[in-house]
């Protein structure tokens, strides 16, 4: 290998700014998360969260390296031994794992512990990218897309198993990917507008109003549209699907989401219904957020977040710190931060010529804008409270570590994106 | 065609990011209602309560003060293990009180669970020390120190006045907000009437705090606290030693003693009979004392001196002398037969002038003077004229002071009653009626009444020779050396000051020759008296008494009222003459006197 064809001159290291620059950001908060006027204490002291997030980083740094010394070839060939091994690790941490806050998800390793459904997010990755990447694959075959369904559902369904739906719910993010990758857009629309009908069934009390209104509207399509057979039987077809949405929507709610669940739904409706019980958190969350005002009261100024208004602050509300303490704008440059490192990661991935690494790049940025997605917006009560971290932000090893994984093979993959043949 | 869905999800991802950024700005930039909460969040009042001021004799004796109390709180969220059983045992509290106690206190309004609640109240110094060191093993339960009143002699209770929790009245009825749940209050006395010189003003410290209540420093460096103002001190017009002394003749007897100094209205003691020690109804033991002294059928917290509407008998002839004398309708010479056909009389005189009328308290005399005052013949119709006397005397008698509150610094001051022509149209239902149907106010009995300071202020008015200055108990507010302005305004009679020499003059004679001169008469000090037998059917009369001394210059003026006591010569004559004593000569040359006073058997 020629010195000039080393492995840095072929890293894109805007990603890797883009990446260091979150963790930076992430620390801080971590710290001024935690932070209390009255002690004193040091951002390294390893009593802190953030001393501890820092071993954290180090950690990750090494990391690196090594994914970054390994030949890149072998991602691609071990990808379903890897997918193998995380499954392993599942289905053992669920015999012998440590059940925390009604998770049992953690292997406890001296004082740490560690979380393995954070790494099954890059093995999955690997495992759809494989399988799509195969030659001759076909996205508009059933069986390619059941047995891509099957790659999630194994992980997925392990996780809920562990009680952590949260996580599990990442894998429904893999449906941009295979959108991307040639799935037909119905499964996506169907799945988005799921969505919307379950929320606006809970936010009209009366559903007569919402019977009437599908009613209308497929009426309305029925008189002015071609009246022929096959659009009558989909007008039609499509009103009573929609309308037995509606009638499921009571029953995923009372019998199917644990109590927990229903209320982090609720609060989302109406967080105002009881602010000290399961409205608590998306409450204080919003005070939080919303006492920072343009510009902030100022790093290790807040109140909301060092005074434990806001629970869970160093890690699945951290955002709330930036929120608090740097206002608006803050709150601009993490987003911005955010959607700079997703296009980046968008256009790593579209200039992939091998199938596999185009793949698992589309699969590193869905992860990423998933958590980015949820995290933020529950924190503003645009979104249940899922207990997901913010990538690179949250103080959390398991998770830090996962997410410099599933980028730096991403980047391993685009430095040698030259010495692949296209297939 | 698959690469234009790259297009989709890049157009995603920026429109989700736009979607958060225009709600955080309308949380944080547009909606203030977040700050605001954030602020009420972290906020923790802390309240300072000021001393209340402290309360002196005329002579600097320290009267009341403050002495601290101990609350014993309880924070019901770190309440672990507790041994219910042991702890009522350490606290007196009978087993089972703990739950009944717990569960009354929780359904109050401002109860918290993870504040501090006020749970057993106000433990004195003794329980403090006997229970502290057992407190380590109750976590959840601490002392919270405040101050309770106290008194350095047990006597002047219904002047005093008491200090207690606010009820829920005086909440709503306090207007300008200032009192919160479970303030003190100064309830009677006064204590309740310069309640708001005696309280000072709290202060306020906003102190930040973390979701569990815990302080983390002060509010934005302390900017909006404000400094608790101390209450101030009064120095009272009381001579307590006088006032002690008053309380031990009064012991085991109804009525009351009020001393003045003439030249500036100062009272000098007041003493209600009978009376309570003021320690009662301070501390712990508050509801249960007030209990027992409010049950008392003798009513104990019946401030007589202002509250007893008593008629007052024979001490009222000196009043109508001086009405009669300003009207003109007789002389100091003019005699008037004894004539006992209308009204009965006591002693042998039979046809006396104005200073022997007195003297002898010669009823059938001012039998006639009042008639004369009401019939002046200024109508030819007699019921028309009657009206027309009765207005005037009226008018007279209300520059004495009598049938309206003189305005003493105690709240509750009764106005007594002086019968007007409104007044017996509306008892006569407009039947006419004349002299002959209302002739008994002459002497002081039938319709009118007095309460005992309203006599009190009048012997000032005589030995003041015409005016008098509102009684009242404060000379001193704070630093200020001032009393309240309204008692230092002069009140003059409607009657020429010369005229009250005459008046002088017989009241000297009733204690030098007349019915005073057994009991009232002292060795080196001219009193001037009179002596009042009032009826009480069917039980003994009421004895009264109002005098001053000296008689030149004189330097306190006294009414007594003993109920139930019989001839006013006795029991309150001899205690109106030991209180002069006292005041003047610092100690009584007449123990026999006094031990007279102090059996109290003055019915035979």
């Amino acid at each position: 290998m020629r010195r000039g064809d080393s492995i840095a001159s072929k890293l894109d290291w805007l990603t890797i700014f883009l990446y260091f620059f979150i963790v930076l950001l992430g620390w801080l908060n971590i710290y001024a998360a935690v932070y209390d006027e009255t002690a004193v204490q040091n951002i390294f002291s390893i009593s802190l969260n953030s001393g501890r997030q820092l071993i954290f980083i180090a950690a990750s740094a090494v990391i690196i390296i090594a994914i970054l010394t390994v030949d890149f070839k072998f991602y691609d060939t071990f990808a379903y031994f890897i997918f193998g091994g995380i499954i392993f690790l599942l289905v053992f941490v669920l015999v012998f794992g440590r059940e925390v806050a009604g998770s049992k998800s953690w292997f406890e390793i001296g004082a740490f512990r560690l979380q393995p459904a954070e790494f099954a997010k890059f093995a999955t990755a690997l495992a759809v990218a494989k399988y799509i990447g195969t030659s001759g694959f076909r996205m508009d075959y059933i069986k390619n897309q059941l047995m891509l369904f099957g790659i999630l559902a194994l992980p997925a369904i392990l996780i809920i198993l562990q009680g952590d739906t949260g996580t599990a719910m990442v894998y429904s993010i893999f449906l941009f990917v295979f959108f991307r990758e040639g799935m037909s857009p119905l499964l996506l629309i169907l799945g988005t507008a799921a969505g919307v009908i379950f929320v606006l069934t809970l936010l009209v009390p009366e559903h007569i109003y919402l019977y009437g209104g599908i009613a209308i509207i497929a009426a309305l399509a029925l008189v002015f549209g071609k009246r022929t057979t096959r659009r009558i039987i989909l007008i039609v077809g499509g009103a009573l699907v929609i309308t037995g949405v509606i009638k499921s929507v009571d029953y995923i709610i009372d019998d199917v989401m644990k109590p927990h669940q229903q209320n982090r739904v609720k609060a989302l409706i109406n967080p105002d219904a009881d602010p000290l019980g399961y409205g608590w958190n998306v409450t204080q969350s919003k005070i939080a957020i919303g006492s920072g005002g343009f510009s902030g009261k100022g790093f290790l100024r807040g109140t909301q977040t060092k005074f434990d208004f806001v629970p869970e602050q160093s890690t699945d509300f951290i955002f709330c710190t930036i929120g608090e303490e740097h206002g608006w704008i803050g709150s601009l440059v993490v987003i911005s931060l955010f959607v700079t490192l997703l296009l980046r990661i968008i256009y790593i991935a579209e200039r992939q010529k091998w199938r596999f690494a185009r793949v698992y790049g589309y699969s590193v940025a869905c992860i990423l804008f998933f958590h980015f997605g949820v995290n933020i917006g529950m924190t503003i009560g645009l979104f249940p409270v899922v207990g997901i971290p913010l990538p690179m932000f949250s103080y959390g090893g398991s998770s830090l570590i996962a997410f410099t994984v599933l980028i730096f093979i991403l980047l391993k993959l685009d430095a040698h994106r030259m010495q692949v043949l296209v297939r | 065609m698959n690469e234009s869905r790259k297009n989709i999800i890049q157009l995603i991802v920026i429109l989700t990011a736009i979607v958060f950024l225009v709600k955080l700005f309308s949380i944080q930039v547009l909606d203030d209602k977040y700050a605001q909460a954030a602020t009420s969040n972290i906020i923790h009042k802390v309240v300072e309560y000021p001393h209340r001021g402290l309360i002196y004799d005329r002579n600097g004796k320290l009267i009341v003060y403050n002495t601290p109390q101990y609350d014993l709180t309880i924070t019901p969220k770190e309440v672990r293990d507790l041994d219910t059983l042991r702890f009522c045992e350490l606290f007196g509290l009978a087993p089972g009180e703990f739950k009944s106690k717990y569960e009354k206190m929780s359904r109050t309004k401002g109860f918290s669970y993870v504040k501090p609640n006020a749970f057993i109240k106000q433990l004195s110094n003794v329980d403090l020390a006997r229970v502290q060191d057992y407190l380590v093993d109750f976590p959840g339960f601490d002392i919270q120190a405040r101050t309770t009143r106290a008194y350095s002699y047990p006597v002047m209770a219904n002047a005093l006045g008491y200090v207690s929790e606010i009820n829920q009245r005086q909440l709503d009825r306090d207007t300008a907000n200032y009192y919160k749940q479970g303030d003190y209050i100064g309830q009677s006395g006064i204590e309740a009437y310069y309640e708001e010189q005696l309280r000072g003003k709290r202060g306020v410290k906003f102190k930040i705090k973390n979701v569990r209540g815990i302080e983390k420093g002060d509010f934005e460096g302390g900017k909006y606290d404000t400094l608790a103002i101390p209450g101030k001190n009064l120095t009272t017009t009381i001579d307590i030693d006088l006032q002690r002394y008053g309380e031990e003749l009064m012991k085991g007897k109804a009525g009351s003693i009020v001393a003045i100094e003439p030249a500036t209205g100062e009272i000098l003691s007041i003493v209600s009979g009978p009376s309570y020690d003021p320690a009662d109804l301070t501390g712990r033991n508050y509801s249960m004392n007030f209990a027992r002294i409010s049950a008392d059928t003798m009513k104990p917290l019946f401030n007589r001196p202002l509250m007893a509407q008593y008629r007052p008998g024979s001490i009222f002839k000196i009043i109508q002398a001086m009405i009669a004398l300003e009207e003109g309708v007789i002389e100091p010479y003019t005699r008037i037969a004894c004539n006992r056909g209308i009204i009965g009389c006591h002693g042998a005189h039979s046809f006396e002038d104005l200073v022997g009328a007195i003297k002898h308290s010669c009823n059938p005399y001012f039998h006639n003077v009042m008639k004369r005052v009401v019939n002046q013949g200024l109508s030819a119709d007699t019921y028309e004229d009657t009206k027309i006397g009765l207005a005037k005397w009226n008018k007279h008698i209300e520059s004495f002071g009598l049938g309206a509150p003189l305005g003493i610094d105690l709240p509750n001051e009764k106005s007594g009653l002086v019968p007007s022509v409104a007044y017996y149209d509306r008892a006569y239902k407009n039947r006419p009626w004349k002299y002959s149907n209302i002739y008994s106010i002459a002497i002081g009995e039938g319709e009118n009444l007095v309460v005992p300071l309203q006599m009190a202020n009048f012997a000032a008015i005589v030995a003041n020779r015409g005016y008098y200055y509102v009684p009242h108990l404060v000379k001193s507010i704070g630093d200020s050396g001032e009393p309240l302005s309204q008692f230092k305004e002069k009140h003059y009679t409607s009657v020429d000051p010369g005229y009250f020499e005459i008046a002088v003059e017989a009241m000297a004679k009733v204690v030098e020759s007349g019915t005073g001169q057994y009991r009232a008469r002292l060795k080196d000090i001219v009193v001037c008296g009179k002596t009042g037998t009032v009826q009480n059917d069917p039980l003994p009369d009421h004895s009264v008494f109002i005098a001053f001394a000296p008689r030149d210059d004189p330097k306190i003026a006294v009414s007594v009222y003993v109920e139930d006591a019989g001839q006013g010569a006795r029991a309150a004559a001899s205690i109106a003459s030991l209180m002069i004593e006292k005041y003047l000569l610092g100690e009584t040359k007449r123990p026999y006197i006094e031990n007279y006073v102090l059996k109290g058997d003055f019915l035979n």
